[in-house]
């Protein structure tokens, strides 16, 4: 009999036991102790050392000794000079990454002018319709210095070639400059549902994007692969885990079928995870997650760079981790959130601000989620050592079911046929809302517990104050997007928007016609307009 | 009539993608027994006002999750007056401060669930504060 079975057998069956769940907030059940029995496998082959393959341990070989994670705070509201204010504010405070929020018109491909974005002009993130609103959001930032995030994903190419013609404007060559776009359509149908045409022809955008920075814009990541939205629309971690990771098989795949050698392009695939409240299981999926994709690109696809292995990461605490009850708690729930994605080793963090379920966050609250980040880094020495979970008998052994969970439904995937087939019959989306659903229930029943809510509730708020949204930018700003539709070369916009169309059907590469259309002011409603056209719009099966 | 089981149409007006809470609620009310028809998302207050009147529903759950809670509750309002249906039961959540609230309630909206509303505590609603139309 094992040493673990005995001693639950004898002492841990003696001892007592609170009657409760133990189990994660992905409601996956924990054994009272791991010991060496629960952990498998050499150390070289399933852990190794940060650096070197399956990167485990980090994908840097001095991890934060060598440089710390980029801090990188997501904002954008208002107007393109609000936004470009607030830029200045957090870089002046320390951070060091800029990260971009578009408005809801913006994400899906409307112009501020457009009757369905009546109402939204600016206030989930900053609105830019035009060539010029980007150049305004960037003013004043050196692009070649400063690296980007644009969180947009439907509308990404058209985000992508203003941000490109604003650096070529600003004297700076498309090699140098540098930063990442969200560009995940494959999650979008699974979970954050921002789209404007259906999955294939949104592939073959991505993959024109893919292959086109890789020829153009080296420094730039053209997709970052996320789980953040499948996790906030109520998955587990291991769905989170799963499904992002076939969503990148099905990037790397389609890169390939277009011609790309693997090592062209895959070390500037990137990721973004969520980070939530259960500590070690999310610093257990971020070690899997870099095992898992280490081991699918060097066997599944035969990457010979190991740069092409190495997942390397953004993260952002768990947005719908926060409550709107007792507010400053939240504060210690981002603290603890983003622990984890430091001892799970990010590359790059968000934190959030404690006001973001009742608002976009006041200019106080940043910095404080801001200066969470630098009080990790700084003052609790967590960065002295790379990987201190790993040997871990939980952690470990809690990396190696997760990687083994999530392959699982990769594999589960695959037999479908890919995740876009997938996506079609709904299976992951299906698979989500039964995980939120699972999660309300068990905390309506008190099996879960979310402090402020349904225990330890006050009676009575104590407000905090919360940012509030001018309504008279949108007039403004539908008058600015009007003033460049009137003020513009006509014949040669619709001759730009002609091109567009012509490669959308042709099947030619799609970024250098997009960019040649911003370059004449052609707006992101009107390029999505092509798109509308040419690809279809997709509509919401509204599965429930 | 009383018997009649009670037809909620919830809907996602807007642009915003959140649809963990409406799919939740939607669940939540079949559930306890009402008969509930989901839009699907990003739908315009013109086409819940027509799928209020075409599903003869009894009440309307609005989800607004983009801040734009203020143009598009007091739209959906104004399209079902002027279909005839001023009389169904608009209620609706999302990310809606206090003081936003209390003006759509005296727009005559019946109710706002904000965050950490549990469901059965909207499924009680419906039920003491939904009548048959």
């Amino acid at each position: 009999m094992s040493s673990k079975k005995k001693w639950l057998e004898t002492t841990y069956r003696q001892a007592s036991e609170r009657p409760i769940r133990f189990s994660t907030v992905s409601d996956m059940e924990l054994d009272p102790l791991y010991t060496p029995d629960d952990v498998s496998g050499s150390y070289d082959d399933a852990i190794g050392n940060p650096g070197e393959f399956p990167y485990t341990r980090g994908v840097y070989g001095s991890m934060y000794r060598g440089r710390l994670w980029t801090m990188r705070q997501f904002a954008g509201f208002g107007l393109a000079e609000d936004t470009n204010a607030r830029f200045h504010f957090l870089l002046g405070q320390g951070q060091d990454g800029l990260s971009t929020a578009f408005d809801m018109p913006t994400l899906m491909g409307y112009d501020a002018d457009h009757e369905r974005a009546l109402g939204e002009v600016g206030r989930e993130g900053v609105s830019v319709s035009t060539v010029y609103d980007m150049a305004t959001l960037f003013n004043r930032i050196p692009l070649d210095k400063v690296s980007t995030s644009m969180t947009v994903n439907c509308s990404a190419s058209i985000l992508l070639a203003m941000y490109l013609v604003v650096a070529e404007r600003n004297g700076i060559p498309w090699d140098r400059v540098g930063g990442t776009i969200q560009n995940d359509m494959l999650k979008e149908y699974i979970a954050q549902k921002e789209w404007i045409c259906p999955p294939r022809p949104a592939l073959r955008i991505v993959t024109d994007m893919i292959e086109f920075c890789a020829r153009k814009v080296p420094r730039w990541h053209a997709v970052s692969i996320s789980g953040y939205h499948i996790r906030e629309a109520g998955s587990t971690a291991v769905q989170e885990l799963a499904f992002t990771i076939a969503d990148g098989i099905c990037y790397v795949e389609d890169a390939i079928k277009r011609g790309l050698s693997v090592d062209d392009f895959a070390q500037r695939l990137s990721f973004f995870w969520n980070l939530h409240n259960d500590f070690l299981e999310e610093v257990a999926k971020l070690r899997a997650a870099r095992r898992l994709w280490a081991r699918i690109m060097k066997d599944r696809f035969g990457a010979k760079n190991p740069k092409s292995m190495m997942l390397r990461t953004h993260a952002q605490t768990a947005g719908a981790s926060l409550t709107a009850q007792q507010p400053m708690n939240n504060v210690v729930r981002v603290a603890i959130q983003a622990l984890a994605g430091v001892l799970g080793g990010v590359q790059s963090l968000h934190t959030n601000s404690m006001d973001e379920t009742l608002a976009l966050p006041t200019e106080q609250a940043v910095m404080v989620a801001l200066r969470t980040q630098q009080v990790i880094a700084e003052e609790t020495g967590v960065t002295n050592t790379i990987d201190p979970f790993g040997g871990s008998y939980a952690v470990e052994a809690l990396t190696d079911r997760m990687e083994r969970e999530a392959s699982d439904y990769i594999r589960r995937i695959d037999e479908m046929g890919g995740m876009i087939k997938a996506i079609e019959t709904g299976y992951p989306q299906r698979e989500i809302a039964e995980a939120a659903f699972h999660f309300q229930r068990q905390l309506e029943q008190g099996i879960k517990t979310v402090v402020g809510v349904n225990k330890y509730s006050m009676p009575e708020e104590i407000p905090i104050a919360t940012l509030k949204i001018d309504a008279a930018i949108e007039e403004k700003q539908i008058q600015r997007v009007r003033k460049v539709k009137r003020e513009r070369n006509s014949a040669a916009v619709k001759a730009a928007l002609a091109r567009v169309a012509e490669v959308c059907r042709s099947g030619e590469n799609l970024m250098e016609p997009i960019c040649e259309a911003v370059r004449h002011d052609a707006t992101v409603g009107e390029v999505s307009d092509i798109f509308r056209a040419e690809f279809g719009v997709y509509t919401d099966p509204g599965w429930i | 009539m009383a018997d009649k089981r009670l037809r909620i149409l919830v809907a996602k007006p807007g642009l915003d993608g959140h649809d963990r809470g409406a799919k939740i609620i939607a669940r939540a009310l079949r559930d306890g027994g009402f008969e509930v028809i989901y839009t699907g998302l990003h739908q315009t207050p013109e086409m819940i006002a027509e799928a209020a009147v075409q599903e003869d529903a009894d009440a309307v759950g609005l989800s607004v999750l983009s801040g734009a809670h203020m143009t598009l509750f007091p739209e959906v309002m104004r399209l079902l007056k002027e279909r005839g249906a001023g009389d169904v039961a608009v209620f609706g959540g999302g990310i809606i401060p206090d003081e936003d609230a209390a003006k759509l309630k005296a727009m005559g909206v019946r109710q706002i669930f904000t965050p950490g509303a549990s469901t059965e505590d909207i499924v009680k609603w419906v039920r003491e504060n939904v009548a048959p139309r």
